[in-house]
């Protein structure tokens, strides 16, 4: 199939603005033909997740749109990437692979790329508006922007992430229309008990289930409290793209384009229903552990990068306790929530109960974790599914007020009664 | 069938029960599918023809095929039944920058269901066929 080019797509691929928008649009057109796009549309704002460093590939590659003069001409954010700048010691891995690593960073930031390094773009001051054209990659990310902002992205990758914001094009296809943003997949929570509902922990603990459902389709919830917090839907929906391919979802009464389920589905009928029943939801929380040992030798929390709220939550957890000595304890966070949370007067009392806080990236993808035996403790859905493979460690999933009471006792401490009771 | 990225490649189909991630399910260096959630954790990509229904997680997954193709430790095609834009965005960038790419390619079911793990596959411009 033939892409429909504009005059600039056409000039870009001549070369006339330049050698590295000839090469990002060369690779954008080839993505829209596999994607059967038709034509190219706008987009005005990138994420990229190219920064971070799987390899030589990668670097290769940012080099050789650097080599080429590439500048990105949209505001541009950038993910994780595998150092944390801020606290540079943290860092336990490879010396080469770190300056490595550095190489790439500093490369996407000499393309004009904003240095926010969080999975979490969403919680910077400036982010997409309803109905808003953007090309973002990271599976969270993208999931948070269609379901939550109302943004349109399609399910990117690395490599065109940064394609995209050199030219400020993206192929007009997947998700950016309307048409492919429908539901497809009913899930009814109807039947669960409404104080369940009303736990942090029942959220991504959904999103798995959902994820592993969903196949390529859309989901639909409903049955939910209106308004879930963005904190929720953010671990729903980070959960549900790790555990399947979810690139949206319609969360009726709480995401906007889903005040009801008719327009969720845009009045046509689901292609399948499924009950969410206390059963599963136990099923697929018990999926998300691979180890039920009595003591925890570490809790991970901030995956996705924790907002202001949840270190909010997390100080008043603590009160005035403090770590357990036996027990290495750590949130990610972007730099900027770590800013804010820090002016609100909540890092520094964490700090001194013994958190520690990673910035810039993330414990499962790059050696900052002390090396434990014992099971890693974490109320991330995303983390848990991961980790066990990423770091070869063991991994218990919890409610974060379970992980505070275990981080602080070093015993294993799960509030089960939830799940049943609510 | 539709080839999302063209390209030949000969080798043993490894069919995958279920979907896989390449970045967090495959290590770049080895070919080792590391998610041991996955049904056919532990064995490895590396040469193989391999086939899933569909893709499934983490963006990072373009940079993980292409470094598979870079170092060679990659799967030598990938069949599909839905097209995954994460997969084919590796491949086109390894054919960008190093001239190597790796055939990406959607069929249906029934063409799907002809191949299965431990069949020898060529795949050429006119298609898949048994060698």
């Amino acid at each position: 199939m033939t892409v429909n080019l504009s005059e600039f797509d056409q000039s870009c691929l001549d070369g006339q603005e330049g050698p590295a928008a000839a090469s990002a649009m060369r690779v954008i057109v080839r993505l829209a033909e596999a994607m059967e796009a038709t034509e190219l549309l706008d987009v005005t704002s990138a994420h990229i997740d190219s920064c971070l460093y799987h390899g030589p590939a990668v670097l290769d590659f940012a080099k050789w749109l650097e080599d080429q003069g590439a500048k990105v001409i949209i505001p541009t954010t950038l993910n994780v990437s595998s150092l944390d700048l801020i606290h540079p010691d943290l860092y336990r891995g490879d010396e080469d692979w770190g300056i490595q690593a550095r190489m790439l960073m500093d490369c996407y930031e000499r393309m004009g790329c904003k240095p926010t390094w969080t999975c979490a773009p969403y919680q910077l001051e400036e982010r997409p508006k309803f109905g808003e054209q953007i090309a973002w990659a990271e599976s969270n990310a993208i999931v948070f922007a269609n379901s939550v902002l109302g943004a349109r992205t399609h399910r990117y990758g690395d490599f065109i992430d940064i394609c995209a914001a050199i030219c400020g094009r993206a192929p007009a296809a997947g998700l950016h229309l309307d048409e492919n943003r429908k539901g497809d997949i009913l899930f009814r929570v109807d039947g669960l008990n409404e104080s369940l509902l009303d736990r942090d922990v029942f959220y991504p603990v959904l999103g798995h289930l959902i994820g592993k459902n969903s196949g390529n389709g859309i989901p639909v919830i409903q049955g939910l409290p209106n308004g879930v917090s963005e904190d929720r839907l953010k671990a729903l929906g980070a959960a549900a793209a790790s555990s399947g391919s979810v690139g949206m979802f319609h969360a009726v009464g709480s995401t906007p384009e889903a005040s009801t389920t008719e327009e969720a589905f845009l009045g046509l009928d689901p292609t399948d229903v499924i009950d969410v029943t206390s059963e599963k939801i136990i099923a697929a929380r018990d999926q998300l552990s691979t180890a039920s040992d009595s003591k925890i030798g570490a809790v991970s929390l901030g995956t996705p990068h924790y907002s202001v709220q949840e270190i909010k939550k997390l100080f008043e957890l603590f009160d005035s306790e403090s770590v357990n000595p036996k027990v290495n304890f750590y949130v990610s966070t972007g730099r900027d929530v770590l800013t804010e949370a820090s002016l609100r007067g909540f890092i520094k009392p964490l700090e001194d109960a013994g958190v520690i806080f990673v910035t810039d990236t993330c414990t499962y993808i790059t050696p900052i974790m002390e090396a434990v035996t014992l099971p890693v403790m974490t109320d991330s859905a995303k983390w848990a599914y991961y980790a066990p493979g990423n770091l070869g460690v063991e991994v218990i999933f919890g409610a974060v007020e379970d992980c505070v009471a275990s981080g602080i006792s070093g015993d294993l401490a799960i509030d089960n009664k939830i799940w049943i009771d609510g | 069938m539709i080839f999302l990225v063209a390209g030949k490649a000969n080798g043993e189909v490894l069919k995958l029960d279920e979907p896989l991630s390449f970045w967090g399910g495959v290590d770049p260096e080895t070919g080792e599918i590391t998610d041991l959630r996955h049904p056919q954790g532990g064995m490895s990509v590396k040469g193989k023809v391999l086939m899933m229904p569909f893709g499934r997680g983490s963006s990072s997954g373009s940079s993980v095929i292409a470094e598979g193709i870079r170092s060679g430790s990659g799967p030598a095609g990938i069949i599909m039944m839905e097209a995954d834009e994460i997969i084919a965005l590796g491949s086109i960038v390894a054919d960008e920058i190093y001239g190597k790419a790796m055939p990406v390619i959607v069929v249906e079911k029934s063409e799907y269901e002809k191949y299965s793990t431990g069949d020898l596959v060529v795949i050429a411009e006119d298609g898949i066929a048994l060698s």
